[in-house]
């Protein structure tokens, strides 16, 4: 059999696994990434990763316990089999890291050690320092620079994807990439693409991501056909560091050792925080939840942050916005002790001691739930057919997605290290399905495979010289990345309103329109970052599109996606019979919203531009949604009605 | 460009007061081969500047200080954290992360002017990138990564102490950023230029030979450190022993000490060196006596 050779377009912990995996099956590997793969945006990750393991079980843990946080935490939108088949094979992707080298923490008789993260009542979380992520990323880079040596694997690092090569019958044959110290374009050919090139952050303007999440290579993909899904659903972590550059996470346990969060009661008060009388200042979570106080849910925690800045202009800065996250009252002590780690983070980059002065934090964008259409092939136990090339195929054969730029695991919102055991996972199984898709195939290539290659070279190389043509525009793409990043973040992250939506896609078309009059300042031949960003930019324009689009269509709250005016109402009456009759009309009304809303959103782009939705049905057949009831007002009346309504069905279903 | 900064509709004030500026000035190069030059751009300060996001604007505003339109300042960089290590440069003479210079610091140092210089132990491509390649080849020469029989499962690594762990955490952070390299003695740079006819493979292989004939480095000896330490490392430690005593090995380090004191990630770069030499000694004199 002649060699089979694989595209895979991102060097993260999903890209690195799928190659390593492509490697150890016989296939050859060329690797695209825009920066080299050791330096990818999964470094950033600090937490850990998720699995059931020898200790939780014995607590009463097991992998279906995983599952059901996983989905009831992504408010049931995720299909549910591949969540299945990922809880079931976490353990042994712990094992297998492992045995590749993660430094994982180690208990004093050597096991891996484990921590409790949210979401969840067991330690299933194994990290390796305060940089877990990095540890993963390492090990898997590792293991692919083996079979780099041993000639499996070419990496094209330093390279811009920009575009599938689809053949006359509209299956991948490859792909054009960039490189972009040479400007060189070239095309790839091979007999599949596997895209994980992670989240579009930067679609945000600033985000906790990194500087390589810009969704180019999503958006190019998605501009030659695959559907995007869900694109709506996007995570907002609510503390992070603004900084000039970027947002940096500040971990919630900050909170979770008594940091309290404020704003001056005088708008953007000049005094330094520490000089504002404890009566001139607002501890607004505090004050409107005086239960939970700052340990409010994170969404709700979230919301607050922001509503207290935009809508009520509370913001400590006028020109940025952030509130104080303070712990500069709790003994220094503590702080050495048990946020260490963390206050050094901050005093690293904004310069500030936090044990002598309030923080400013504030909520920032953190992971796309949605991303790349990707089909699945369910077995007989309701997991996946481990070797079907369906798994992780997208609608256009032999283009397949993994890690966060696909849409599989996550659904409404992803639960804290969850995002590196899927990324791993779907890297390991999209190898079986890349090399069961080619040998089932034609590999004839419809038409000739050598004009394929010379047309999309073309294709790519006139709209790069346009690109350089436009020396007298008037418009500035960095600044213009500046203000879609506004657009986006005030109307499409924590509270959204359709009136606000509806604005906001008007001013991304505008934006779009002045984007096409961009002036390039640098239009040399040689690692020209300004022509490359500019382009990035313009393909930021669909993903914007489309996350606002499916925003403003779905009229509901679920998971991240939260908007006032569909809120289900509370049980607020103080009469028995009126609280049990509002629980009732809350139960109906969740079931309605289900019925209406409980669906996959898949946008597909139009010729001139536009998305269109369309709506797909979630497999929930495993287990049954069930409201999310955290937080909420009257929830433990709601679940009791809730409850007996489903012991009915029950009784229903099955008479006697 | 036909504008100034901030002309089209960026709300940054022109009825706000004048602001703080400083200047920044870059030594900047076109291409391999060319002629550096130093360049100053001037930018306006905001609170809780660091150097990406200075760049940032210089990238922004496309024109020096004397106003005149230049291209963009070309810099490296991903994670802005302090993770990734690409952001890696001179900044007012010290090697180390863009991201981690803060500006209110670097001025408090050097009053009114930041001073920005590719690393100088490594090919410039542009500006203030540099093509460091030759560490992921030297990562290769060493065999940096534990042979696995295979990615099936196959139970879980072996049980390692505590204190085993701390140590290869501490190994395992060092992100390749080079500083260790920068400021090395012995780290010689090694720049090629093609030769007339040849192909770029050809090109390559020179290259790729070159690297290898080359000082490991500091990075370098502290990763044989790391998987010869490892219990499943340690199956293949003598493969990497060999890269150590061949040439461009661990003899060539002069014991500068400079290494330690640079790494951001604060890697005992010297404990692993002196560990890895008397590994390197034992390692020649057993195979002296296998002969």
């Amino acid at each position: 059999m002649a060699r089979r050779r694989v595209v895979v377009v991102g060097g993260g912990l999903a890209g690195l696994s799928a190659t390593m995996k492509l490697a150890e099956l016989g296939l050859d590997v060329d690797l695209v990434s825009l920066t080299p793969v050791r330096r990818s945006h999964s470094v950033c990750a600090q937490g850990g990763i998720n699995s059931v393991n020898h200790l939780t079980r014995q607590l009463g843990d097991a992998e279906w316990k995983h599952f059901d946080d996983t989905v009831y935490g992504g408010d049931f939108l995720q299909h549910q089999p591949p969540v299945k088949e990922m809880t079931e094979w976490a353990p042994r992707i712990i094992d297998l890291m492992d045995r590749l080298g993660v430094t994982f923490n180690r208990t004093p008789e050597g096991f891996r050690d484990q921590r409790r993260f949210g979401g969840t009542l067991y330690a299933r979380t194994a990290f390796a320092g305060a940089t877990t992520g990095q540890q993963l990323l390492y090990a898997l880079d590792e293991q692919v620079r083996r079979w780099e040596v041993a000639g499996h694997v070419r990496k094209f690092e330093f390279w811009d994807y920009l575009g599938p090569m689809l053949d006359d019958h509209g299956v991948c044959r490859g792909c054009v990439a960039q490189d972009m110290v040479t400007m060189e374009i070239r095309a790839l050919p091979a007999d599949a693409l596997v895209i994980a090139s992670g989240g579009c952050g930067l679609v945000f303007g600033r985000s906790t991501m990194s500087m390589a999440c810009n969704g180019s290579a999503a958006s190019r993909t998605y501009q030659a056909g695959v559907w995007y899904a869900n694109g709506e659903f996007i995570q907002v972590h609510p503390t992070a560091i603004p900084g000039a550059d970027k947002l940096r996470l500040m971990s919630e346990s900050a909170r979770g050792e008594g940091g309290r969060v404020w704003v001056p009661r005088r708008p953007q008060d000049p005094r330094p925080p520490q000089q504002i009388p404890e009566h001139e200042r607002y501890y607004f979570l505090e004050e409107r939840y005086p239960k939970y106080g700052n340990l409010v849910p994170r969404d709700i925690a979230t919301r607050e942050i922001f509503n207290v800045c935009t809508r009520e202009g509370l913001s400590v800065e006028k020109d940025r916005l952030c509130v104080y996250l303070d712990v500069s009252h709790l003994p220094a002590e503590l702080l050495d002790r048990k946020l260490g780690g963390i206050l050094e983070i901050y005093e690293k980059f904004q310069g500030v001691d936090p044990r002598r002065t309030a923080m400013k934090i504030f909520p920032a964008v953190h992971y796309s739930m949605g991303g790349l259409w990707v089909d699945y092939e369910r077995s007989g136990n309701g997991g996946l057919r481990i070797g079907s090339p369906r798994n992780h195929q997208t609608n256009i054969a032999r283009i397949f997605a993994v890690g966060e730029c696909d849409y599989q695991y996550h659904g409404a919102n992803r639960l804290g290290a969850n995002s590196l055991l899927s990324c791993i996972f779907s890297g390991l199984i999209v190898g079986p399905s890349v090399a069961a898709a080619i040998d089932a195939g034609d590999d004839r290539v419809a038409g000739s495979a050598a004009s394929l290659a010379e047309r999309s070279v073309y294709a790519h190389q006139s709209r790069y010289h346009a690109l350089l043509a436009r020396d007298r525009g008037s418009e500035n793409p960095y600044l213009l990345h500046q203000e879609l990043g506004k657009v986006m973040t005030r109307a499409a992250t924590v509270v959204r309103h359709n009136d606000d939506l509806d604005r906001a896609y008007a001013e991304v078309l505008e934006l779009e329109a002045r984007a096409a009059r961009c002036a390039l300042s640098d239009t040399g031949q040689w690692t020209n970052q300004n022509v490359v960003f500019t382009r990035a930019l313009l393909d930021m324009f669909p993903l914007a599109k489309t996350i606002l689009k499916g925003a403003r269509a779905r009229d509901e709250c679920r998971g991240a996606h939260f908007k006032p005016e569909s809120a289900l109402p509370e049980v607020t009456a103080t009469d028995p019979a009126e609280r049990l009759r509002q629980a009732q009309a809350w139960c109906d009304r969740f079931e309605a919203n289900n019925a209406q809303w409980l669906k996959t959103t898949i946008a597909s782009l139009s010729p001139d531009g536009e998305p269109q939705l369309t709506y797909q049905e979630v497999d929930t057949s495993i287990i049954p949604p069930r409201p999310r009831l955290y937080g909420v007002v009257g929830g433990e009346l709601i679940e009791k009605v809730w409850n007996q309504r489903q012991t009915q069905r029950e009784a229903a279903v099955v008479p006697g | 460009m036909s504008t100034t900064p901030h002309s089209d509709g960026w709300p940054a004030g022109a009825s706000s007061p004048p602001r703080r500026t400083f200047d920044v000035v870059v030594l900047r190069q076109d291409g391999p081969g060319r002629e550096s030059y130093w360049e100053r751009h001037r930018v306006e300060h905001e609170p809780d500047m660091n150097v990406i996001s200075v760049l940032q604007k210089i990238a922004a505003q496309a024109r020096t200080a004397e106003g005149k339109p230049v291209a963009p300042v070309a810099w490296e960089c991903n994670c802005l954290e302090e993770v990734c290590g690409a952001c890696t440069m001179v900044v007012n003479g010290r090697v180390r992360q863009a991201c981690t210079a803060l500006v209110d610091r670097l001025l408090a140092e050097r009053p009114g002017e930041i001073e920005l210089r590719p690393m100088s132990k490594f090919p410039v491509i542009r500006d203030l990138v540099v093509d460091r390649s030759r560490m992921f080849e030297t990562l290769k020469k060493i065999q940096a990564w534990l042979p696995v029989d295979s990615y099936y499962d196959m139970g879980p690594g072996p049980r390692q102490s505590q204190e085993s762990q701390q140590l290869a955490y501490t190994l395992s952070k060092c992100m390749t950023c080079g500083c260790c390299l920068e400021v090395c003695p012995q780290f010689l740079k090694i720049e090629l230029a093609h030769k007339p006819g040849e192909t770029d493979a050809a090109f390559e292989a020179r290259q790729r030979e070159a690297f290898r004939r080359g000082f490991l480095g500091a990075f370098a000896i502290a990763q044989i450190d790391l998987f010869n330490t490892n219990p499943i490392g340690q199956m293949n430690a003598h493969e990497r022993l060999d890269a150590l005593i061949a040439e461009g090995g661990v003899q060539v380090c002069g014991n500068a000490q400079n290494c330690v004191k640079v790494c951001p990630k604060q890697i005992p770069l010297t404990t692993s060196i002196a560990r890895a030499g008397r590994a390197a000694t034992f390692h020649v004199l057993r195979k002296w006596f296998d002969r």
